[in-house]
């Protein structure tokens, strides 16, 4: 001990006074994540698309509602994509420029989407956390429940609500929140049931830490790389949910739009030669799932401990 | 003799076991995991708690600071028995019983910095205390137990197992406790790095006065750390004895053996040494043997070990077994 | 000439935080029917050097060196040829069985499926020296028990097993991996035991990897101390634990409490275990060495012989080391 004592000092000494900064399991990840050629590209990608989504109306010449009359009746050989009359993606079928409106598109989307998945983030973690952290027969109760919820057909209730309450955004939304946070209350629970038998939760429960602190401040922490994995993943299964409703036409109602709704006005409208009411709104449909499936891969290789 | 800082009496763990094939209403088997140990320790004094796996060793830890449900008394020493506490009242005496675990960094978060780990008992029991005295006092039990204080920013993942286990000791020892439970602290460790940890808790125990609880499968560790040696088999009380005593002179069968058995890094001794053999298997803790639960292992097993053995006891050696009194080692 | 007989064998394993270099240039020979300890700490090499004999290592670790056995180069022949000296001359017994045992499948058929490759037995004459091994081994009713699966094994009786499989075809040579780690005292003191009477019956030469110092003592006639991916000291057990020569090896049998004798204080090696990464410079020891001079940071020293049959690689004097 005598030796221990004194390299101590001198490496003490050696070193500076100043504290070190430390390089957290985040910063590991996000050197991870970062030098991922696919989930850069991933994120370039919705860079691109949420950029488009929140300025694009900015370049747009025509608003989603106007009908350009010069051009009605003749789409098919006048509504072309044309940078000369400000129709950068071409019109609709009623004339009505489609930039603005797959701008607009894309923003009912994302939103749909983002908004699904925060509520399924918030909601089923803190469910399933509960549950898996309590355990015993408060665990069971709420699975169960958990279970029955998933055995209804949701796809059914969804149009059903639509029917009963009204086709509205705000219903599209509650619809598509109620159902999403239920898969990832079992993922949360799952992991929370790991984390459980983890002696660094065990030891703060010999600390005496109260259990509301306990999940807050060391099964959270632990949980997020798996729940942004799959709330990333999560996004464009509710742009799809909703692009399916949409298309069969009980979703957004006009004049507002989905990228649903546009595919679904363009892939009906595709045999007069308009080919580019269905290619433009597809294409950031496309594009914005790319993304979003890239980077939830990105993110899960990063944040997956068993790289360490 | 001053008044024992801990006191277990007759502290029994039983976990109800259901099996699959179960029906909702079959009672639930019972497994014994701590079966009836008693013993009581004084301030500053260390106990030695050593079995193999299975024995109800860590159990027992889990069941004093009340992480398990268990029956029996642990008495504190204001007179308090804490097997009968609210949580809320339990709070108080949290604070006064730390304990160290097994996994250096198993036992840290990995989110966490140093420092706020390390800082965690002082939150949970000294709401009170501003940020700053907090962090001059996790700086100063870091340098306290070898760690160099500019390292409170960095986080556990990049520290080796011999300093993630100060850091666990560090935590334990912020809030100033009385007794310390270690739970086998070095035998994810290596040789070298154990001698550190096992020296700096000599120190800490010496400098500070702590009173410890040290639970190992590890003899040799225990001996060199312990006053007192508590030997458990299969959730029973062998032998407890202090420790010079123990080792120069065990008494029960299975104490024996356990101790031929420890490897000696000399091959002159450990060539021609005789090892006790243990014939066959633990038995399963569903269903341990009637009366003496070592009989079944035992190289000296009689008839009257059917029967269960009553502690004797000579001076302060307690030994559960029949033949203690016959000199069993002849 | 040596059994098995092994050059400067080095591994190197790319990550992305760099290489790891966790063997540097290792030689050592095995004689025939020899049992040969190989001691050290976690992160000392001892492990990936046994990994590399065998092709064992992961998929971003290179093995560069020689491993002569039986007039060929194990770390240059095919996968093939590899295979068929590894079930049959070269066994290996790892510290958890369960990850070598296939869960679903039956003792005797686990078993019986190597003899029948191997020896081209009938199945009923495989389960029937798999049962005559499994008594060697001193698994009570054998004969029942091979039907069992692996988990209705206790941890000691599943080591057991292990190591009937690995003697099946009768190894030249058992590489034993920790194989006592996961078990109690008591039961590492049977398989020990049975270790040795096994090694006495059969003949093979043995390699015992282990970081615990007393089951070399009692199992093992020379042994190989590794730190920090090199050889530091090598000797026959007796005079080395006598007489280290190398402030390792002296470090490490102070730092071992003893249940057979009174100690003051442990003397503890002090800072902590090397780290890998990059290219090494000079002893790895040197950062933790109480003898350790300039000399010992810049330059590396060579395992060099001394005496009979030993080698130490230190530059301070033997006399000062082992005094």
């Amino acid at each position: 001990m005598v030796i221990d004592s004194q390299k101590m000092k001198s490496l003490a000494e050696a070193t500076s006074r100043e504290d070190v900064a430390g390089r957290s399991l985040w910063a590991d990840a996000r050197r991870r994540f970062f030098s991922n050629k696919a989930a850069m590209f991933g994120l370039v990608l919705l860079v691109f698309v949420t950029l488009f989504a929140l300025f694009g109306n900015y370049i747009a010449q025509w608003s989603n509602e106007e009908i350009d009359f010069s051009v009605m009746g003749m789409v098919a050989e006048q509504g072309g994509p044309s940078i000369a009359n400000g129709h950068y993606f071409g019109t609709d079928d009623l004339g009505r420029d489609l930039f603005a409106r797959t701008v607009q598109g894309t923003q009912i989307s994302l939103a749909v989407g983002i908004i699904g998945s925060a509520i399924a983030v918030v909601v089923g973690t803190i469910y399933g956390a509960t549950a898996g952290y309590f355990g015993g027969r408060l665990d069971n109760f709420m699975m169960r429940a958990v279970d029955i919820l998933l055995a209804i057909p949701y796809m059914f209730v969804l149009i059903l609500l639509l029917v009963m309450y009204g086709r509205s955004i705000t219903m599209l939304f509650v619809g598509v929140g109620l159902i999403s946070w239920l898969e990832m209350s079992r993922i949360v629970r799952g992991q929370t049931l790991t984390l459980k038998g983890r002696e660094y939760i065990e030891a703060a429960r010999a600390i005496g830490v109260p259990a509301p602190v306990i999940i807050r401040r060391h099964i959270l922490p632990n949980l997020i790389g798996v729940v942004t994995v799959f709330a990333t993943l999560l996004v464009p299964n509710m742009i799809l949910t909703e692009s399916f409703i949409s298309f069969l036409g009980l979703g957004v109602q006009e004049p507002m739009t989905s990228l649903g709704a546009l595919i679904s006005e363009g892939s009906g409208t595709i045999s007069y030669g308009t080919l580019w009411q269905l290619a433009f709104p597809l294409l950031f449909f496309v594009l914005t799932l790319f993304g979003f499936f890239f980077v939830g891969d990105g993110l899960r290789d990063a944040l997956d401990p068993k790289d360490r | 003799m001053s008044r024992p800082l801990i006191e277990a009496r007759d502290v029994r763990v039983t976990f109800d076991i259901r099996r699959p094939s179960d029906l909702p209403w079959t009672p639930p088997a019972q497994l014994h995991a701590v079966n009836g140990v008693s013993f009581s320790l004084e301030p500053g004094q260390t106990l030695g708690i050593v079995g193999e796996s299975g024995c109800g060793k860590s159990t027992l830890a889990r069941a004093l600071i009340r992480m398990l449900p268990a029956s029996g008394q642990v008495i504190w020493e204001d007179g308090t028995d804490l097997l009968t506490l609210s949580p809320r009242q339990m709070l108080k005496y949290r604070s006064q019983i730390q304990m160290i675990f097994q996994d250096p960094l198993a036992s840290l978060n990995p989110r966490m910095t140093v420092g706020d780990i390390i800082a965690e008992p002082l939150r949970t029991h000294r709401p009170g205390m501003s940020s700053k005295e907090r962090k001059e006092k996790v700086r100063s039990v870091m340098e306290r137990v070898g760690l160099l204080p500019n390292q409170i920013n960095r986080y556990p993942h990049e520290f080796s197992g011999g300093q993630c286990q100060r850091i666990g000791i560090a935590r334990a020892l912020v809030v100033e406790p009385k007794l310390l439970i270690c739970d086998e602290p070095v035998s994810a460790l290596d040789v070298s790095i154990q001698a550190q940890v096992i020296g700096l808790l000599e120190e800490l125990r010496r400098d500070l006065g702590l009173t410890i609880i040290f639970i190992a499968h590890d003899l040799s560790v225990v001996k060199h750390l312990s006053d007192e040696v508590m030997v458990l088999y299969l959730g029973r009380m062998m032998e407890k004895a202090c420790s010079d005593e123990l080792f120069a002179d065990p008494r029960h069968p299975y104490t024996q053996a356990l101790l031929s058995a420890v490897p000696i890094p000399d091959p002159k001794i450990e060539k021609t040494k005789q090892v006790i053999p243990l014939e066959g298997d633990l038995p399963s803790p569903m269903a341990p043997p009637k009366g003496c639960v070592f009989r079944t292992r035992c190289p000296k097993t009689q008839a009257v070990c059917e029967t269960v053995p009553e502690d004797r006891l000579r001076g302060d050696h307690h030994t559960a077994c029949h033949l203690a009194d016959q000199g069993v080692e002849a | 000439m040596a059994l098995l007989d092994v050059k400067d064998l080095s591994v190197r394993f790319d990550t992305p935080e760099g290489e790891i270099h966790a063997v540097n240039g290792v030689s050592f020979s095995l004689e025939k029917g020899e049992t040969l300890g190989i001691v050290g700490e976690s992160g000392s090499g001892k492990s990936q050097l046994n990994f590399a004999l065998l092709g064992l290592l992961a998929r971003n670790g290179r093995t560069t060196g020689q491993a002569m056995f039986d007039g060929k180069n194990l770390l240059s022949i095919s996968e093939r040829e590899l295979n068929k000296i590894r079930a049959n001359r070269i066994a290996m017994v790892f510290q958890d069985p369960m990850t070598s045992l296939n869960p679903y499948m039956r003792i005797s058929d686990q078993m019986a499926e190597v003899i029948m490759l191997h020896k081209g037995l009938s199945k009923r004459a495989a389960i029937a020296e798999s049962v005559a091994m499994l008594d060697a081994v001193k698994i009570p009713d054998a004969k029942n028990r091979v039907r069992l699966y692996p988990h209705e094994f206790s941890g000691g009786m599943r080591q057991r097993v292990m190591i009937a499989m690995s003697l099946l075809c009768h190894p030249e040579i058992l590489i034993a991996d920790e194989p006592t780690t996961a078990l109690d005292v008591t039961v590492q003191a049977q398989i020990m035991e049975l270790l040795s009477e096994l090694q006495r019956e059969f003949g093979m030469a043995t390699i015992l990897i282990t970081h615990d110092l007393g089951v070399v003592a009692g199992f093992c006639e020379r042994a190989i101390v590794m730190y920090g991916g090199r050889i530091m000291e090598e000797a026959p057990v007796d005079p080395l634990f006598e007489t280290p020569t190398h402030p390792y090896t002296r470090g490490l049998l102070d730092a071992i409490p003893r249940v057979d004798e009174e100690q003051e204080a442990l003397r503890a090696i002090p800072g902590n275990p090397p780290n890998m990464t990059g290219a090494p410079k000079g002893c790895p020891f040197a950062p933790r060495c109480g003898f350790a001079d300039e000399r010992c940071r810049i330059e590396t020293p060579e395992l060099l012989t001394f005496g009979e049959d030993r080698a130490r690689a230190c530059f301070r004097p033997i006399e000062e080391v082992a005094a």
